[in-house]
């Protein structure tokens, strides 16, 4: 399947592939249902090629290495929109499980809860315990500070982080760092990273060289999206302008529920699918709220997100997978890519 | 005479009766001094609080209900009345006893703002 797919991928993105861009700093995403695409990036100009193919070679240089991004599995809820986020969550985890190579670590990016509920957390816990990635880093997500400041899932996933649960660390060469863009939202905004949190920012990649890989990631997007439904971060332009000057600049967030893809110059913008429920896309419903999708139809809309780091290219890749492949795909043919990436641009 | 006063006492009998009526039925509620009580709601549905402005008199107990799958809150932006987080159908009533304009919003999701109005 994969040979197959490649080919078509090729053959389908030829075009886009002959421009002969220097592949340093280049930056890599890509949605995939099943099959793969990748949209590779220098300069504001997209190009893309297999993924497969790329990382084969790549991956024997070694330092190489895999994580994965799992987003909003809203322990707790339990309407028709999806009556158990549990064992969609354990089917996610059991995907991460299926991966070829052990994931170095897992993100979560936020919304573990429902209701923020002890028990939820526990739950959660103990699904989580069953992922072969042993590392998970967390950032909080607005359901998950809903009763007491945050302050218990400080206690449980934020021993380490500062001010609500931001902190950052480094992996193989790659420099991580997890925003809290969730607490202390101020009435008619959006999501907030607040002052405190962009001067620490500032000063943790202070005198990084340019040429470090960063990784951003945080529970609302830090790009708008839409201001309507609040889908956006009032003072993300701030933390932004501190990562310009680095080469390669890869932005997860979570949060609304599915993918989306932006490239602005060497910054790429990623959003992850839910591991529990669909939510609409901008503006083609009265409200942000979950959405419902026939029982057979929603482990194509949850999944998890992939990201590979490939030393040579000093670039990421990013590939989302949903809990259940397409029909398409499943029976050899290319799938259709499960977001349109219809928003990149230079 | 006789029958003057029998005609007035048929007229006055009612009229009397409905003055008592009256004083009865008033002063109840001046003799405590309380306001009258009234209620109004405010449905939180998509994402909106609906009516996004309601008016009501002094003295109401303004009751929100959450119909969404999501939960939300009500909280006062001046700090007056703030709800504890509303799981879908929950409930939260403030009783305002003062004339002014409460602006709040849902502290999950601050695009969702209404305001009450207390004449």
């Amino acid at each position: 399947m994969p040979d197959k797919n490649e080919n078509l991928i090729d053959q389908n993105l030829q075009d886009l592939n002959n421009d002969g861009v220097d592949r340093r700093g280049f930056l890599k995403c890509m949605a995939w249902a099943g099959t793969g695409l990748v949209w590779t990036m220098s300069g504001g100009i997209p190009v893309s090629r297999a993924f497969a193919k790329g990382y084969g070679k790549d991956a024997a240089k070694g330092e190489d290495f895999t994580f994965v991004q799992i987003s909003d599995s809203h322990i707790g809820f339990n309407k028709p929109a999806n009556p158990d986020v549990t064992a969609t969550l354990q089917t996610a985890i059991n995907k991460i499980n299926a991966m070829p190579h052990t994931p170095d670590f897992i993100i979560h990016t936020g919304d573990l809860s429902q209701l923020s509920k002890p028990s939820e957390f526990d739950t959660l816990d103990q699904v989580l315990k069953g992922a072969s990635a042993k590392q998970i880093f967390f950032v909080p997500g607005e359901h998950d500070m809903l009763t007491d400041n945050g302050e218990q899932y400080l206690q449980r996933y934020g021993k380490d982080t500062k001010g609500t649960g931001w902190s950052s660390f480094d992996h193989k060469g790659v420099h991580f760092v997890g925003l809290v863009n969730v607490a202390n939202l101020k009435a008619g905004g959006m999501g907030s990273l607040g002052n405190e949190q962009l001067e620490w920012l500032e000063k943790d990649l202070k005198g990084r060289s340019a040429s470090t890989p960063i990784v951003l990631y945080a529970h609302i997007p830090l790009w708008t999206i839409y201001p309507d439904w609040g889908w956006g971060t009032d003072d993300s332009e701030q933390a932004l302008s501190y990562v310009k000057r680095f080469g390669s600049v890869t932005v997860l967030n979570g949060h609304i529920h599915q993918i989306m893809q932006k490239i602005e110059g060497k910054v790429s913008f990623h959003t992850a699918m839910s591991t529990a429920f669909p939510q609409p896309a901008p503006g083609t419903a009265p409200s942000a709220g979950p959405m419902k999708v026939p029982a057979d139809q929603l482990q194509k809309v949850l999944g998890i997100t992939d990201v590979n780091y490939l030393v040579s290219g000093r670039s990421l890749a990013v590939v989302d997978s949903p809990l259940e492949d397409s029909g398409a795909s499943a029976s050899g043919n290319a799938g259709e890519p499960l977001a349109v990436v219809d928003s990149i641009h230079g | 005479m006789k029958r003057k006063n029998m005609w007035i006492a048929a007229v006055a009998t009612p009229v009397m009766i409905a003055m008592l009526l009256l004083f009865v039925g008033s002063p109840t509620v001046k003799a405590n001094n309380q306001p009258p009580t009234a209620s109004a709601a405010v449905k939180i549905d998509n994402f909106v609080f609906g009516p996004q402005t309601l008016t009501v008199p002094v003295g109401t107990t303004v009751t929100w209900t959450n119909a969404d799958d999501i939960p939300h809150t009500s909280v006062s932006t001046e700090g007056v009345f703030k709800s504890r987080v509303l799981d879908t159908d929950e409930k939260f009533s403030y009783t305002f006893t003062k004339a002014g304009t409460y602006p709040y919003y849902c502290t999950i999701h601050p695009k969702m703002t209404g305001k009450v109005v207390v004449q």
